[in-house]
């Protein structure tokens, strides 16, 4: 059984066992604007909670996107270069990465949907 | 609070994102987003709010001698009407604004200034001004820039007037509504100079019975960059001479006798060790301001004033400088985009063909604004 959380960052993500997908929310995606690369990491790559892990390029700015746990990267949407917009959609096919959490993780800082759309009309 | 053009309100009401740019809150983009507000402009047509930036008029006897101290161009020989787009150059060589002046008469000028430089301009060109020329600022106005393929064919209704006679870098007036055949998008074009309450009616009549896309400054930068064109406070500065900025071509070269001439004549006959140039990338990625330019060693050789993705190329374009000695056209470099090393190559400007009209499209029209 899976769930989908979100972040302060405007991540979602889907936590699958100790598999953690990472995507952006719908809400990020229309902020954004149009898309034109998606930077990924290299599988294997091991971060930090907190750290960034990859870069959105929009037409107008780069943003990071941040992981909310730490871990190690075991796959990335290779997709996501040359179909940048692609990252938009649902987590089925827009997320950037899939990381094994490492044991000391810590979920208490993430929302549910409820929270996270009160915390996007609280910050609007 | 920032400052708000006369079009503010459709703004407001109508962009997508919006935001402060050179002191002014202007739009980004609106609902059809960048890349599509980008296309209209080369496939059809775009309006942009550029009320922003500064309408000034230079008057007086010997008001041509004048801005030939101020600038490196020539307009002696310049027909009345025609525009021409050059810097104001600094003791030191370096290019204090660069802006389009239109010949109106052999005592009148007419300049358009960048918004983020409108007080240091006036203020400079105040403190050269001579006895008997006058600098009046037309802080009245809005200014329009209607761009691309559609831009004659439209304005020519929208105003009733015969625009097809209207040569490039040329100007005209129709009562107080004063138009230029030019732009900053590399497509054919005009920029309207109306009085603030005239601004809104025309811009809406443009968009409701004509159809054009409004198109914000991130269209307006990703349009500009496609042609190479500089962008203040970025690609050219206080620091960077017309010779280094690849902007030999406004230099005349009857004499030097122009503020910092005899740094820019030095470039000029000794070469320069720098340059601007504009870089395609190879691999995959965006390339922005500030990133590093390396040689196939590693050693950094330059740093990229202005990068973004090309809409029209679908892929990533730069400019930036480099030691003078990588600037050829074809020679592979290196961006260091956060730690990735991006093969890129130094191209060819523009990336995309210039369409604006030719200048040696015959007209009849002459100075007549103001």
């Amino acid at each position: 059984m899976s769930e989908i959380k979100y972040t302060k960052d405007h991540e979602e993500i889907k936590i699958d066992g100790d598999i953690v997908w990472i995507g952006i929310t719908k809400h990020a995606g229309e902020a954004l604007g149009d898309l034109v690369f998606v930077e990924l990491p290299d599988v294997g790559a091991t971060f930090d909670k907190g750290a960034d892990f990859a870069v959105i390029e929009s037409v107008k700015a780069a943003a990071e996107v941040y992981t909310p746990v730490g871990g190690e990267i075991v796959e990335v949407n290779d997709a996501l270069p040359d179909n940048p917009e692609q990252v938009k959609e649902d987590m089925s096919t827009g997320w950037i990465v899939k990381i094994r959490m490492n044991s000391a993780y810590d979920l208490t800082d993430l929302m549910d949907e409820a929270a996270y759309k009160a915390f996007c009309d609280a910050n609007a | 609070m920032d400052k708000q053009t006369a079009l503010y309100p459709y703004h407001q009401a109508n962009a997508k994102s919006m935001g402060e740019f050179a002191g002014y809150t202007m739009p980004f983009y609106y609902e059809a987003g960048v890349l599509a507000e980008h296309k209209a402009v080369r496939e059809n047509a775009g309006l942009f709010d550029v009320s922003h930036m500064g309408q000034i008029a230079l008057k007086g006897e010997g008001v041509i001698n004048f801005i030939e101290t101020i600038t490196p161009s020539a307009f002696d020989k310049a027909a009345l009407g025609m525009a021409k787009y050059t810097v104001l150059t600094n003791e030191a060589g370096g290019i204090v604004d660069d802006l389009i002046i239109t010949k109106l008469a052999d005592d009148h000028c007419f300049a358009v200034i960048n918004a983020g430089c409108k007080e240091k301009d006036i203020a400079w060109i105040e403190s050269h001004l001579p006895e008997g020329i006058t600098l009046t600022c037309y802080d009245e106005r809005a200014l329009i820039a209607l761009q691309g393929p559609k831009a004659e064919e439209i304005l020519s209704k929208a105003l009733g007037e015969d625009l097809s006679t209207l040569g490039y870098m040329r100007m005209t007036h129709y009562g107080d509504v004063w138009v230029s055949r030019l732009g900053y998008t590399g497509e054919d074009g005009f920029e309207i100079s109306v009085l603030e309450k005239e601004a809104l009616p025309l811009w809406n009549r443009l968009i409701d019975e004509y159809g054009v896309v409004p198109c914000g400054l991130a269209a307006r930068d990703s349009l500009r960059l496609e042609m190479g064109y500089p962008l203040y406070g970025h690609d050219i500065d206080a620091t960077t001479s017309p010779i280094e900025a690849d902007l030999s071509w406004v230099v005349r070269k009857r004499d030097a006798d122009y503020i910092g001439g005899e740094v820019v004549a030095a470039h000029v006959e000794k070469g320069v060790s720098r340059k601007r140039v504009a870089l395609a990338l190879i691999d995959k990625g965006i390339a922005r301001e500030g990133v590093k330019i390396l040689n196939a060693d590693g050693a950094e050789i330059g740093a990229l004033t202005s990068g973004g993705h090309s809409p029209s190329l679908n892929k990533a374009i730069a400019m930036g400088y480099v030691l003078s000695e990588y600037s050829a056209a074809d020679t592979e470099v290196f961006l260091d985009v956060r730690g990735r090393k991006l093969k890129a190559v130094i191209a060819k400007l523009p990336f995309v063909e210039a369409k604006t009209k030719s200048a040696k499209t015959a007209t009849n029209n002459t100075g007549k604004a103001a």
